[in-house]
């Protein structure tokens, strides 16, 4: 197998990584990172749990490869959090947004990402924003009202 | 504690923090370093065949492979209860998907590549893919050794047939009933298959090391009935109960999925073939689908005898089941629906006959509902043409029947108290019953519809939960149980149980995910029973505490028992005024007396709870006798929806639940059961369904072809209507509530539609395409106009 060196900035690190060219972003994250926020929840870019911040923008890291990240930026929820919970996550908090809390993290990076390009969002752009992080026990409207009390 | 001040409030969960922060682990999030070994497993292509034999040579070669498991190493059965199932298929398999044998290897990649080099000989049987099928008498028998399996007394297989078990109801005399009947209503509904979806795919890590213990990791609901499982299975290898140990980090979904055992055995079993190693077993996507449990299809046969005032007097109810390959655990949800398929009804006579079916389709399981969901459509359905057929309105006939504290069950018990003519009444008020109201847009149509709901937890007489409590030195506590958290914020509810009873504040309460070598028994976190349960358990455990501690201040310092009370985290007197004793100064290290000595030490409370009033035991061709069911939790649900005339496509502008629970531990919580649990339940109405093809094999194994709701598919409003008549023997006088809101959603918009449209459908998925087909069918719009 051929490896290639790749560097880019993880949570604000630099980070310096042989893969080959067939490893998937997510699976680099978990297993060679240790960074257990991005999930696997279908493996094909369906449900969302897998969702990072790549250079600004949400992407599914199960849809990525590896290499592809050379001289880029990520950042994953670890990341969001250098002065504690983030005003988004306690608005969650508060709301007690979530229930089993295996979709939060791609949620949470989804929504920060909405707020960072829009800062009143409607109901129905939120509701576009997280329609690519599934979810099976909240129904939405606690994440969404959270969102929603949070830009009030 | 003579005020609530912690119950009853919408605390912010404990587990808030842990999820909202990513630092919650769950079961493929934990490592286990260098030597962890990954297995993949060989799956039937075949609905139905022998397996001739397994050649495992290549795949044995293939670098990396560790270890090749068949059948051969494992011939035991197995089952919650009833033992029909193997840990890898042995000489026959019976659905498309079913495990054959599994590679472990260094590295996922190798054991995936691997099992397909494993080359399996089979000879194809006759393939029964429909109830219909399995019960013609020419039929092939899916399981003929069905007379010897074990099995629980309260199940009746019929040995010969594809029947694994029929529960019959008969109370009172249907059929003088039928005869004097004004009139009778009969119809069949069909319901198909489901798909749980939690996020969280299942997984296990099986460790046996080398002195012989076996740990498994697990994404479960139901720690204590896997290792009991796993060591009932595992006992020729001599392994005990106390040699297992079942360790399950946070859950991402449940809803029923990852209830009772079904690929963890695999973890479990192929740990014992590679001593010293843990290996890992993580389920794709795919495999979450056609290889755990389904919701089982049914198909109901409903008749109903009403007389011209509108009351019923008779219900004859047939319900067949397409209960999968095995049934385990998929009979139960057979048994416990049959117990109740008359719905929240009054009716003086009943006979039903629910059948459990063995097809060749994957094995049926319990789903949130548990078998509720499926029976409830058909009759709510049937309940709203009864009442159109007799000019009655639809609220008010359901209001008329409804049933009442104190009415005769099924099987002679009495109606616990409840408010389900006030969840009628309210669900009525604010859907705005009555009110018709009309699209802006002639091309859609506005519909309303209700539907009743009952469920009682379907669980063993003898299920029981137990608490350990202990204190830490600052006076915060820990709580030890074996109910899992699987999202329902069970953790959260526990805390502010002990926190009422001990005066200490939620947030000073630590209550973590179960351990077996830790944590006290639990018999499972299903059947919406562990806020009341395990609720009891933790209540016993803390007034355990509560009363140590007085014991303690009544010995140490001559204080009178009767008048201490605690406060603020404070013993304190209601003699005294002046006594305070913080818990903290005492609560560890004990109390010291005059000479230097001290009385006490740390206190640790522990509580258990058993339904001792339950029995399952009855005339099998009755059901009359016994108490399987510890209550009924009531309610109503109503929605308006505005839909298409022509395409079927629907928008739901509101929704209305109303929940009779006993008392609201946690008000914001329960509001999130209704939201989420309203969703999953419109869900199967309009958007999911499982498909498969004429050779048994599942076509939507994925979330592109099996679409679950996303944030943009949700109704525009949802109103969550609180009810609490206390139950007795509840912490609090609560019951359960979390399986219930998903429960009405399909016959209310099956009613909805009917509303609007005029059109009656009678199989669920409701989708926009069944709808324009069926206007188009019964001519209630003109292609050729449109």
């Amino acid at each position: 197998m051929m490896y290639k060196e790749i560097n880019f900035i993880l949570n604000g690190e630099n980070v310096n990584l042989q893969v080959s060219p067939d490893e998937i972003l997510l699976e680099v994250l978990r297993e060679k990172l240790g960074v257990k926020s991005p999930k696997c929840g279908c493996n094909k870019g369906d449900c969302g749990t897998c969702t990072v911040i790549l250079n600004g923008k949400t992407v599914r890291s199960c849809l990525v490869l590896a290499i592809e990240v050379d001289n880029q930026e990520i950042v994953t929820l670890e990341g969001l959090m250098g002065n504690g919970l983030t005003p988004l996550q306690e608005s969650f908090l508060k709301n007690n947004s979530f229930q089993c809390g295996f979709c939060a993290p791609g949620i949470i990076l989804s929504a920060t990402e909405l707020l960072g390009r829009n800062s009143k969002p409607e109901k129905k752009e939120i509701q576009e924003a997280i329609a690519g992080n599934l979810c099976r026990c909240s129904g939405y409207s606690p994440i969404i009202d959270a969102i929603i009390d949070l830009t009030n | 504690m003579e005020v609530s001040k912690y119950v009853g409030k919408s605390t912010v969960r404990i587990d808030g923090k842990v999820k909202i922060s990513g630092a919650a682990k769950f079961v493929d999030d934990l490592d286990f370093g260098a030597d962890l070994l990954f297995a993949a497993v060989v799956e039937s292509k075949y609905a139905h065949a022998i397996i001739n034999s397994i050649d495992t040579s290549e795949a044995e070669k293939f670098p990396g492979v560790v270890k090749v498991v068949t059948g051969k190493e494992f011939p035991f059965r197995f089952g919650l209860y009833m033992h029909d199932r193997y840990i890898f298929a042995q000489d026959r398999v019976r659905f498309v998907g079913e495990q054959i044998a599994a590679v472990i290897a260094r590295t996922p990649d190798a054991a995936k590549k691997a099992a397909q080099l494993v080359n399996v000989s089979y000879t194809e049987l006759p393939n029964v893919l429909n109830v219909q099928d399995a019960l013609k008498n020419d039929t092939f028998l899916i399981h003929p050794e069905l007379g010897n399996y074990q099995h629980v007394p309260w199940f009746f297989p019929k040995p010969e047939t594809n029947i694994s078990h029929l529960r019959k109801v008969r109370k009172g005399d249907t059929n003088k009933a039928f005869k004097e009947a004004d009139f009778v209503f009969e119809d069949t509904y069909t319901v198909p298959r489901y798909a749980h979806c939690a996020i969280e795919v299942h997984g296990t890590i099986g460790l046996f090391d080398n002195s012989e213990r076996l740990t498994v990791w697990t994404a479960s609901q139901s720690p204590y009935t896997q290792r009991h499982l796993f060591a009932e299975a595992l006992a020729p290898l001599g392994l005990t109960h106390k040699d297992v140990r079942v360790i399950t980090p946070f859950v991402g979904g449940g809803f029923g999925g990852k209830a009772g055992v079904s690929m963890e055995i695999i973890g479990a079993a192929l740990a014992t073939t590679v001593k010293g190693r843990p290996v890992k077993v993580l389920w794709t996507r795919a495999q979450e689908f056609y290889n755990t449990y389904q919701r089982q299809g049914l198909t109901c046969r409903i008749k109903v005898g009403v007389n011209k005032d509108g009351g019923i007097i008779a219900m004859d109810n047939t319900l067949y089941w397409d209960a999968g390959a095995y049934v385990e655990y998929g009979a139960n949800v057979v048994n416990a629906a049959g117990l109740s398929a008359s719905g929240p009804y009054n009716i003086p006579n009943v006979k039903i006959d629910s059948y459990c079916v063995y097809t060749n389709l994957p094995p049926g399981g319990p789903y949130r509902g548990f078998g509720y969901s499926e029976f409830l459509f058909g009759l709510e359905s049937h309940m709203n043409e009864i009442a159109k057929n007799l000019n009655i309105d639809p609220v008010e006939f359901r209001r008329k029947n409804a049933i009442r504290e104190g009415d005769i069950l099924n099987y002679g018990g009495k109606m616990n108290p409840n408010g389900l003519i006030e969840a009628i009444d309210k669900v009525a008020e604010a859907i705005e019953w009555g009110k018709k109201e009309y699209s802006d847009d002639p091309n859609k149509a506005i519909g309303k519809g209700i539907a009743l709901f009952w469920k009682a937890p379907a669980m063993p007489p003898n299920a029981s939960s137990s608490a350990f409590l202990k204190f830490n030195e600052d006076a915060s506590l820990n709580i030890m149980i074996s109910g899992m958290e699987i999202g329902q914020g069970l953790l959260t509810v526990m805390a502010q149980i002990a926190a009422d009873v001990l005066s200490v504040s939620p947030d000073k309460i630590r209550v973590e995910t179960p351990d077996t070598d830790r944590n006290p028994y639990e018999w499972q976190t299903v059947a919406s029973h562990v806020t009341w349960s395990c609720g009891r358990a933790v209540e016993r455990a803390a007034i355990d505490a509560r009363e140590q501690i007085f014991d303690l201040i009544e010995r140490a310092l001559d204080k009178d028992r009767t008048s201490l009370y605690l406060e603020n985290e404070c013993v304190k007197s209601r003699k005294e005024p002046g006594f305070s004793l913080p818990l903290r100064d005492f609560i560890i290290n004990g109390i010291m007396k005059e000479d230097g000595t001290f009385r006490g030490g740390p206190v640790i409370g522990r509580g258990m709870f058993m339904p001792e009033f339950s029995s399952a035991l009855s005339d099998p061709e009755t059901s009359q006798g016994g108490k399987p069911n510890v209550h009924y939790t009531v309610g109503a649900s109503a929605v308006k929806i505005e839909v298409d005339r022509q395409t079927g496509k629907m928008r739901i502008p509101k929704a209305v639940l109303a929940i009779d629970v006993g008392r609201a531990l946690n008000p914001n919580l329960i509001k999130g059961q209704i939201t989420g649990g309203l969703l999953q339940g419109i869900a199967t109405v309009l958007y999911e369904d499982m498909r498969f093809d004429e050779k048994g094999k599942l076509l939507n194994a994925s979330f592109s072809d099996y679409k679950i709701p996303t944030a943009l598919d949700i109704p525009d409003e949802i109103i969550s209507i609180i009810i609490e008549t206390p139950q007795p023997d509840g912490p609090s006088g609560a019951r359960g509530m979390g399986e219930h809101t998903m429960i009405p959603a399909a016959p209310m918009i099956a009613n909805a539609v009917e509303d609007a449209l005029g059109i009656r459908i009678k199989s669920m998925p409701i989708t926009a395409e069944k709808i324009a087909l069926t206007m188009v069918k019964e001519k209630k719009i003109d292609l050729i106009n449109i």
